[in-house]
């Protein structure tokens, strides 16, 4: 999709334009993104408000030119994921949010010195490897802008002198990578959670700023690798519609069908995981011998097992293997049936109801305004499916269901996506036999440039919506390229989520909330 | 007196291993000093020991841990060469896989966990990332190759390595560690930390 | 039936012969703890063997094959790993109970397996109070663990120490009620009348019927508990405090722990079948003589340790089935459940014996 339509805003002007697009509807903050666009241009941030009643979007953006203490008004008082982008905006571009509680970094290491996505930093220069244990504050500042334009500041306390604080990660085995959480504890349960990210902070939207186009796609399977698919299909999706490349009938349904295979073995993945941070080993084994099943038809067609590197700027990277429908018609009723097996194992159990039910629950309007998407914001009954608000590749020529559920508890979550591997498999069935002929690669020149302009392009990730963000200036790399982290969202809602709940709840909420931490940190 | 050892894996030729001249290198140096034949025995017991009881310590930091998951499970399998039981305190491992991109403000974390590890412990990178950066080598935050701050005994390239890489690097470390001497030479790589 | 008192006297007379009687004593002494330290050892290493093959196959894959054969030989290599790797000392660990903590929990294990009946004549410690001493003395490895956490000076170790303090103690409770039930039903604590009685009359759990299976699956559940085994591996849980109590212990230290574990779910499984399945009893059925007379020929050692393992495999299935319960609802299973059953079952008990209710 083209941004033409980007409404620019004085700092002063963003508060009443925000509180007025709150009130019409606009409750989720899809995109909070830091801009450096130079000297003349200044430091921004690209907002995208979403009306979630009728999948309007709205794009605004706003700047500041000074460059040694950039000020800009926060909206995290609006919307709660507000709080976790701006910290982010602030880590790398050094945006202050005036009014914003906690401004700290949240990527790098407190005794980071510059920021790293400005034009003009050189963060390799600055900072050395560091081998001294990372410094961790217990309070943070606020910072307040008063009326004749001078900055004060504020302390805020973090953890107090009386919390008994215990820190859950970077090694350890239950947060599904290096996530980093340190939880004040009461006995068992937990008072408060405050996570540390950026331990798999690789730099990637740095790098793609030095990177030709085609280079930036092999980044996005490493990004969330257990939707390498439809990562990589959004950011070739938005290359193609930003360079108005036509891709053929045969390449959206298979780039559909293999987004649907990756979000069942993602969720078979997820179901594996919760296993076994729940205890249950066995049904740990049982997941992993399914997705060996999917991996090979990823293998066999794509040559790939994990990062699968199919996808290329206008089509595929070569047609699908003879093998490939025979093989995707044997595994469709060999899931469903083990589907069944994993209800019977796992879900029926009493320990794993008891344990999951009314556990970590988010509303509707809390998932809503952490922008919690995908499995996640569904098991809270918000309809927020990308497949189905703003339809693409070959959804609209398919009848699924949008499985929602009520309580959007742990048990809700965990339900959720094993319905979703049933409609998955559905999707494929009705597409499986009917793959057009057609080739499977447009012709495109040698080298790549995206006219100038901002395109964005969202699509349904195995874990919510996954957004590619992008502003040209003509050159065969980007200026900008920001990808909308589906986990972010979901890490920022784990405090709301699991106070006042054990420690053991912890890993079940975690499990079920279902991220995926290099994709957080990108 | 020079004693040649040549570690033998169960059902793969010495032949078949890729980096012959590496590792007899590395048992020449092993063994300059030579060793008496008791000793040599109680040796050669102890590495048996060791070389097939390889705990690893769960620690993955992206894609290429969701490989080893995959190596634990059913199709692979690593439990027949009696690695399955991954321990998660680093005290009671004996090998780290570092599968995944460690970036700088991982690292301090990495080298501290190594340096919790009980004495004898091995280190094996795996993945383009651990070995070098791998795609993310130019970037400001990435470590580039984790040699650079721990010893690495194997490396198992690959982005992510296959399974069966994975259990061909183990074999490659069974084979290092069952020509290691446990008499005669320091037992402790790693020096005492000063106070 | 063949009487171990025959071999014991024989040795007994032998050393008489040309040893005075506290030499004899003491060289019997000697004898019989090198027997029991040994069989300890062999038992671990024979059931975490068992254990990693039955996961195996409850999982679809194969288990340890690649070190002798069938991999049966995978557990020495661990053994022999494991006594040469490094014991780490730490700073700012309480040293003295550091290092005591392992051995707590080792000669606890060693005393409760030492009162476990092999075969007729054949008991190591067996006097008229067996079950209770049994009792006090399998309380003394939540000593150990309580150590371990508390002088590990690690907050993960502290919690999993509290978490396992708090089931220990609560699971004890129904332990005891459970036996209390059946000492009801015998008459007697004595390991070896208790197995005897059930040669002549028939095992416990026929005799008991009703209050006597409900107890056996409470004591199993309970059982399982005290074990910190899964579904009530709390204190360790991976998944939350990474090792818990055991996870600043490396090399033989930590090895200690891993043994009693093991060895713990042996003990426990070895009480469940001489209390309820008859111990060295052979299995009889009233009226089939020639059934019975050959059921004889099969020595009560091999009945023993037969039946051990068949309520250990009972509960490694129940281990690699079941995900794991959270603190509080363990302790409510115990506290709201188990317990008050156990309490019904000893009044329902003793009703029983004093009405002449039992087979």
């Amino acid at each position: 999709m083209t941004l033409d339509n980007i409404k620019t805003l004085e700092p002063s002007q963003l508060r009443a334009e925000m509180q007025g697009l709150k009130a019409k509807g606009f409750d989720y903050l899809s995109n909070l993104i830091g801009m450096d666009w130079g000297e003349e241009g200044g430091l921004g941030v690209v907002y995208c408000v979403e009306n979630t009643a009728t999948h309007e979007q709205a794009w605004l953006k706003t700047a500041t030119t000074d460059r040694q203490q950039p000020v800009l008004p926060t909206v995290s008082d609006l919307w709660d994921i507000a709080n976790i982008y701006e910290r982010e905006a602030y880590d790398f571009y050094g945006i202050i949010f005036a009014g914003h509680p906690d401004m700290r970094r949240i990527f790098l290491r407190e005794d980071w010195v510059g920021y790293p996505m400005r034009k003009d930093d050189k963060p390799e220069e600055q900072n050395p490897l560091r081998m001294d244990n990372e410094p961790l504050a217990d309070d943070t500042t606020q910072y307040e802008l008063q009326a004749d334009g001078t900055v004060t500041t504020k302390k805020n306390v973090v953890f107090g002198p009386e919390d008994y604080v215990v820190n859950i990660g970077p090694q350890h085995p239950s947060t599904h990578g290096v996530l980093h959480f340190r939880v004040a504890l009461d006995g068992e349960i937990i008072r408060k959670i405050d996570p540390v990210l950026g331990y798999i902070h690789r730099g990637v939207e740095k790098l793609n700023e030095s990177y030709t186009y085609p280079q930036t796609l092999a980044l996005t399977d490493r990004l969330d690798y257990l939707a390498a698919m439809q990562s990589r299909h959004a950011l070739c999706m938005c290359i193609e519609k930003a360079m108005e490349i036509e891709v053929s009938e045969r390449v959206q349904v298979v780039r559909t069908i293999l987004d649907e295979l990756q979000r069942i073995d993602s969720h078979i993945l997820f179901f594996s995981c919760l296993c076994q941070d729940m205890g249950a080993t066995t049904a740990f084994l049982y997941g992993f011998r399914d997705r060996e099943k999917i991996l090979d038809i990823f293998e066999e067609t794509c040559g790939g097992r994990l990062i699968i590197n199919y996808n290329t700027i206008g089509g595929l990277m070569a047609d699908i293997h003879p093998n490939f429908q025979k093989r995707v018609k044997e595994f469709i009723p060999y899931m469903r049936k083990n589907i069944k097996e994993y209800h019977a194992l796992f879900t029926g159990n009493v320990i794993f109801q008891n344990r999951s039910k009314g556990i970590g629950p988010l509303t509707k309007e809390q998932a809503v305004s952490f922008g919690c998407t995908g499995g996640t914001g569904r098991a809270a009954g918000w309809a927020n499916d990308v497949r189905k608000n703003h339809p693409y590749a070959a959804y609209d020529k398919v009848d699924f269901n949008q499985v929602l559920r009520e309580s959007g508890d742990s048990f809700d979550r965990y339900m959720i996506r094993l319905d979703e591997i049933l409609e998955s498999l559905n999707i494929i069935e009705q597409l499986i036999d009917n793959i057009p002929e057609g080739s499977y690669k447009e012709k495109t020149k040698p080298i790549i440039k995206v006219p100038e302009g901002t395109y964005y392009q969202a699509v349904e990730s195995s874990r919510g919506e996954f957004g590619v963000f992008l502003e040209s200036k003509g050159d065969k790399s980007p200026y900008r390229l920001h990808y909308r982290s589906t986990g972010l969202p979901l890490v920022a809602a784990m405090d709301t989520a699991c106070k006042g709940f054990k420690i053991a709840d912890l890993v079940t909420i975690g499990g079920t909330m279902d991220y995926i931490v290099p994709d957080i940190d990108r | 007196m020079e004693v040649k050892k040549r570690a033998k894996i169960k059902s793969f030729p010495y032949e078949e291993f890729k980096d012959n001249e590496t590792y007899e290198k590395l048992v020449q140096e092993l063994n300059a000093n030579g060793a008496n034949v008791i000793v040599t025995q109680l040796d050669n017991l102890i590495d048996w020991g060791r070389s097939n009881s390889l705990w690893p310590l769960t620690f993955a930091t992206s894609c290429c841990g969701i490989e080893f998951m995959a190596v634990c499970a059913a199709r692979y399998d690593i439990a027949r060469f009696g690695f399955e039981v991954t321990r998660n305190s680093p005290r009671q491992a004996d090998v780290i896989l570092v599968s995944g991109t460690i970036t700088t403000k991982m690292a301090p974390v990495l080298k501290r966990l190594y340096d919790q590890m009980a004495d004898p412990k091995y280190v094996v990178a795996v993945g383009g990332c651990a070995i070098s950066g791998g795609p993310f080598t130019k970037s400001y935050h990435v470590l580039k190759g984790v040699d650079k701050i721990i010893p690495v005994d194997v490396y198992v390239p690959g982005c992510p390595p296959r399974p069966e890489s994975f259990l061909y690097g183990m074999m490659q470390l069974q084979r290092k560690v069952k020509v290691e001497q446990f008499f005669g030479t320091t037992n402790k790589k790693q020096k005492e930390p000063k106070e | 039936m063949f009487d171990f008192t025959v071999v014991t006297n024989w040795i007994d007379a032998l050393l008489l012969s040309f040893l005075p009687g506290w030499a004899a004593t003491l060289v019997e002494c000697v004898l019989v703890a090198l027997a029991i330290i040994t069989l300890y050892a062999v038992f671990a290493i024979i059931l975490i063997y068992m254990e990693r093959k039955i996961c195996a196959f409850f999982q679809c894959r194969l288990g340890p094959n690649r070190v002798g054969k069938w991999g049966s030989i995978q557990v020495l290599a661990d053994v022999l790993k494991m006594l040469t790797k490094e014991i780490i000392d730490m700073k700012n660990v309480d040293r003295l109970l550091h290092k005591m903590a392992p051995f707590l929990v080792i000669v606890a294990s060693m005393l409760t397996f030492a009162c476990l009946p092999w075969n007729k004549g054949a008991e190591v410690l067996d006097f008229n109070i067996g079950i209770f001493f049994f009792l006090a003395a399998g309380s003394i490895g939540v000593v150990g663990i309580l150590l371990a956490g508390w002088s590990s000076n690690n907050k993960y170790a502290l919690i999993g120490a509290m978490r396992s303090g708090a089931q220990i103690i609560s699971y004890e409770v129904s332990i005891g009620l459970v036996m209390l039930t059946m000492i009801v039903l015998t008459g007697t604590m004595s390991f070896s009348e208790i197995c005897q009685q059930q040669a002549d009359l028939g095992w416990n759990i026929f005799r008991g019927h009703v209050p006597a299976v409900l107890a056996f699956i409470i004591y199993l559940i309970a059982g399982n508990a005290e074990c910190n085994r899964g579904p009530f591996d709390m204190p360790e849980a991976e998944s939350e405090l990474t090792a818990g109590y055991h996870v600043e212990y490396s090399g033989m230290h930590f090895g200690f722990y891993y043994l009693a574990e093991y060895l713990n779910l042996f003990i426990c499984a070895g009480i469940a079948s001489t209390i309820f399945l008859g111990g060295w009893a052979p299995f009889h059925v009233l009226g089939l003589d020639g059934f019975n007379h050959v059921m004889d020929y099969i020595p009560g050692a091999v009945w023993m340790i037969g039946k051990t393992f068949f309520v250990v495999f009972l509960l490694m299935w129940i281990r690699w089935t079941f995900p794991r319960l959270r603190i509080d609802q363990l302790l409510a299973l115990e506290w709201k459940y188990l317990m008050p059953m156990s309490l019904v079952l000893l009044v329902l008990m003793a009703v029983c014996v004093s009405l002449g209710l039992t087979l």
